[in-house]
């Protein structure tokens, strides 16, 4: 079972390889041509074509790619020509961070706002956050970073600029990037605790879970020991579906907190049309994207023992 | 406009707001509930409040998309005065980096904006629910290739891969409607596929094949009315997603151009404005808010009717 999930996230993440890649061979025309634009001669484009290797054939290429991405190699810019590894190194630390600064904040209290809401389902409370969450995903990102600005920069508490040295200490690190945090957190939290609360109102209407009431047990326990254990899975595919979203997320909150992060380098790399950059770029937010995936569907396998030990 | 507010007296402020939009909503309530015919009267009338909030603030965003040009006191590009002047009778909203009337642009970034989100949702869902519901009803290795693709295709996060196609195909409006409508119309293609394979294992399904019944009149006669509720609610959410992810285009540059009025592009260029504590810039990043949660209301309500046994 774990075994096979595995072997199809290699093949997905193979495929998309072959599409991130496969994506720029379908463009009409041709990519050196396009780049220096119609007013360039026959012999800069040849030339260029040479220098990006276009003149190979596209399988070589993508071998080629390939095997330098496996190996932390990603080519080179096209729009400055330094090493696109060099790019990335920093940056994608500083995102990972980030997202990761988010979900320590966003998860445990996702979940205990969801089973809170749950617990306490149709009360003015449940009916109070549900509104909330549902106006809350349905703002745009920078939206509600630029309303924290607003609220907690103008006056005075946080830093509205994202900007960290390399080399600062771990505090002074994570009241720079409060805000970009605080508004990741805030768009995912909604998501994640209404799905918790669906989860777990879905398992608090079977028929072991009356039993259990019926007992006489007391409702911490009926949650705790019964509900908890097999609520697992779907919390699990839960957290890993809301944290692959952080993922996306982060690329507008960086943009507004000007956070020297992978998702800037990616919009600065758009629209300068720095296409190895890109690709770099979307390659290992894909990866990291499925990534997550085969690790909720794994981790939601191993928490059932019926899918375990399978007959 | 000048120095931040003091935290209370926007909580005063975020209550009147609230209590207002409630009367609002209640008003337009009862006003419908008298103005529609009787059977749909009823139906109103017993509509929550936050769907008929919902309903209200759609009709205020068609009615000043519709008439921009007659409400608005300026023209969509003109320049009137200096920039980023504060409000006052003439310029209602104050004007904006180049001096243009803010108010007149929000009015005709709800044309452009949401015009431009409605024809790439028409497009997406178009293409997404016949081909979901091709594959459904015609099954074998066209259901195949088609749900495959559609796999691969969304294994990539979407702006990510929004990103990457716009880089390629280069930034401008037209290539925005495409790509989203692209990467949009594989979610529509997985509910509608799904939605219709539970239709047609019917036995009035297997009738209307038996008595010969072409693929054009089973797709249109016999699953399209069945399917119809939660096809229209997608459209709904979808066309939540699909305004969202073009604002945040617009918002990082990549999607409308200026000097066209976008709500994105306006917090963009605007965005300076909020370092000093004006709110200027938050105005049409609300508006997009706004008319989100209110489809998301109404969306929200319709798929409680047509389920009638959610919760």
């Amino acid at each position: 079972m774990v075994a096979r999930r595995l072997g199809l996230g290699v093949l997905t993440l193979f495929v998309i390889s072959l599409l991130i890649f496969g994506a720029v061979e379908l463009l009409p025309g041709d990519l050196a041509q396009e780049i220096l634009g119609q007013s360039a001669t026959e012999e800069t484009v040849a030339a260029f074509r040479r220098e990006l290797g276009l003149d190979l054939p596209a399988y070589q290429r993508y071998l080629a790619w390939l095997g330098g991405v496996v190996q932390g190699d990603f080519g080179t810019s096209l729009a400055n020509g330094r090493p696109i590894a060099d790019l990335i190194g920093v940056r994608l630390g500083n995102t990972l961070f980030l997202a990761l600064y988010a979900a320590v904040i966003a998860v445990p209290l996702a979940l205990m706002l969801g089973i809170l809401a749950a617990l306490y389902r149709n009360s003015l409370f449940d009916r109070a956050i549900n509104v909330v969450t549902l106006t809350s995903i349905s703002f745009p990102e920078f939206f509600v970073a630029y309303i924290l600005i607003v609220y907690l920069s103008q006056t005075g508490f946080f830093p509205s600029i994202a900007r960290i040295d390399p080399d600062a200490g771990l505090g002074e690190k994570l009241y720079r990037t409060f805000l970009p945090a605080l508004t990741l957190t805030l768009v995912v939290t909604a998501h994640m605790m209404r799905m918790t609360r669906a989860a777990i109102i879905n398992l608090l209407a079977s028929p072991y879970i009356e039993m259990a009431r019926l007992k006489g047990l007391s409702p911490a326990r009926v949650i705790l020991k019964h509900a908890l254990p097999n609520a697992l899975a779907p919390i699990i595919n839960v957290v890993a579906l809301n944290l692959a979203y952080l993922i996306t997320g982060v690329v507008v909150v960086e943009v507004v907190f000007v956070y020297p992060g992978l998702g800037q380098l990616m919009v600065d790399s758009v629209s300068k049309r720095d296409i190895t950059v890109v690709q770099a770029a979307a390659l290992i937010f894909a990866c990291a994207y499925v990534l997550l995936n085969l690790l909720a569907d794994v981790l939601s396998t191993l928490s059932n023992p019926r899918l375990v030990h399978k007959r | 406009m000048n120095g931040p507010t003091p935290f209370w007296l926007s909580a005063v402020y975020v209550a009147l707001v609230f209590a207002c939009a409630v009367g609002l909503a209640a008003g337009f309530r009862a006003l419908l509930a008298l103005a529609a015919p009787a059977g749909l009267a009823r139906t109103l009338r017993t509509a929550p409040l936050t769907a008929s909030f919902g309903l209200l603030v759609i009709l205020v965003y068609v009615i000043a998309a519709l008439f921009a040009p007659l409400i608005a006191p300026f023209g969509e590009r003109e320049v009137v005065g200096g920039q980023f002047l504060p409000w006052d009778s003439v310029h209602l909203l104050g004007t904006d980096n180049l001096g243009r009337d803010m108010f007149t642009r929000l009015l005709y970034g709800a044309r452009n904006t949401v015009g431009v989100a409605f024809i790439t949702t028409g497009l997406a869902f178009s293409a997404g629910a016949v081909l979901g519901l091709l594959a459904a009803v015609v099954g074998g290795w066209l259901d195949q290739l088609l749900s495959r693709t559609v796999d691969v295709l969304m294994a990539i996060p979407a702006l990510i891969f929004a990103l990457l196609l716009l880089t390629i195909l280069g930034t401008s409006v037209v290539n925005m409607i495409l790509v989203i409508a692209l990467i949009d119309s594989t979610r529509v293609f997985r509910l509608a596929r799904a939605v219709a394979m539970n239709i047609v294992v019917m036995d009035y399904i297997e009738a209307a094949r038996l008595r010969g019944e072409g693929l054009y009149h089973l797709i249109l006669r016999e699953i399209l009315p069945n399917a119809a509720a939660p096809l229209v609610a997608e459209f709904g959410l979808r066309f939540c997603f699909v305004f969202l992810s073009i604002s945040a285009l617009s918002f990082l540059g990549l999607g409308m151009q200026p000097p066209t009025a976008d709500w994105g592009s306006m917090v963009r260029e605007n965005a300076t404005l909020i370092t000093f504590g004006d709110v200027t810039p938050l105005l049409p990043a609300g508006a997009i808010a706004l008319l989100t949660v209110a489809v998301n209301f109404v969306v929200d309500w319709m798929l409680h009717r047509a389920s009638g046994l959610k919760e």
